[in-house]
């Protein structure tokens, strides 16, 4: 019984050395990410918004890497469904993140000019998370759509 | 003054939807990074690029700390005349950066 035992013991001391290792590696990047929640981006998206107002998923089509090597610049492409006439157009697209220190990251300003709704950047992202972008219509409907993106090396926060 | 590139179609048909792509040199630095010694570095962003066509403001960007260093950007306008494209950004300070070129219409 001894015998058997004794590697029981030991491996579970060397378990939680691990487990406590690990928790102290979290700690610096959980306390640099602090500041950014899924609350604070709904509080940013009804600043920009109105509060509680309405929006309706659909017509927003985001494409994002599904894997992102190196969240300091991931290309984003966002596509809404309109006419892009006079009379029905897309104003505006907000795009919001829900783990990055700013949860507003870009607005575009189009028009029945820009032909089609279709724009594209480069961002960056702070950790794993799901993109949100948001369309105002020229009637002031809002429309969003979201990609999720899992980014295995975040854009540098802390000293670098 | 910053390094630009902008990729525009030098002839367009009249009603044509054409690609417009630009990228500004910056780096867009967030404000969250610290240097070696521990101090915070300063904030320093573009905050707005808008682009007009002879004359009219045809697309417009606000841009925050998560738009990536070396700031991209690509969109679409009609074309309808020949005219000028003037391409404008501006960092937190205004300072502005312009850039313009000639589109022909056809």
């Amino acid at each position: 019984m001894r015998t058997r035992s004794q590697p029981l013991a030991n491996q579970l001391s060397r378990r939680s050395m691990l487990g406590g290792a690990v928790s102290i590696l979290m700690l610096p990047l959980s306390a640099g990410m602090a500041a950014a929640t899924p609350e604070s981006m709904a509080a940013a998206m009804d600043e920009a918004l109105g509060k509680s107002a309405s929006i309706k998923e659909g017509r927003v089509k985001i494409e994002l890497p599904q894997l992102a090597e190196n969240g300091n610049s991931v290309p984003l492409k966002i596509a809404v469904e309109s006419a892009m006439s006079a009379a029905d157009h897309v104003k505006t697209i907000y795009v919001f993140s829900e783990r990055n220190p700013v949860s507003n990251v870009v607005r575009f300003h189009l028009g029945p000019r820009s032909g089609v709704a279709r724009v594209q950047t480069s961002i960056r992202l702070a950790a794993t998370q799901r993109i949100t972008a948001v369309a105002m219509m020229s009637d002031g409907s809002l429309w969003s759509g979201g990609a999720d993106v899992i980014v295995t090396q975040a854009a540098c926060l802390d000293d670098t | 003054m910053p390094a630009t590139r902008i990729v525009v179609p030098a002839k367009a048909a009249k009603g044509e939807v054409i690609e417009i792509k630009t990228l500004i040199n910056h780096v867009m630095e967030t404000g969250f990074r610290r240097d070696t010694v521990g101090s915070a570095i300063a904030r320093d962003i573009i905050t707005r690029f808008s682009c007009t066509y002879a004359g009219e403001e045809v697309f417009r960007m606000d841009l925050f700390t998560g738009v990536a260093a070396n700031p991209f950007v690509a969109f679409t306008t009609i074309a309808t005349e020949t005219g000028d494209l003037v391409f404008e950004w501006t960092d937190q300070h205004g300072t502005v950066t312009r850039e313009q070129t000639r589109l022909t219409v056809t």
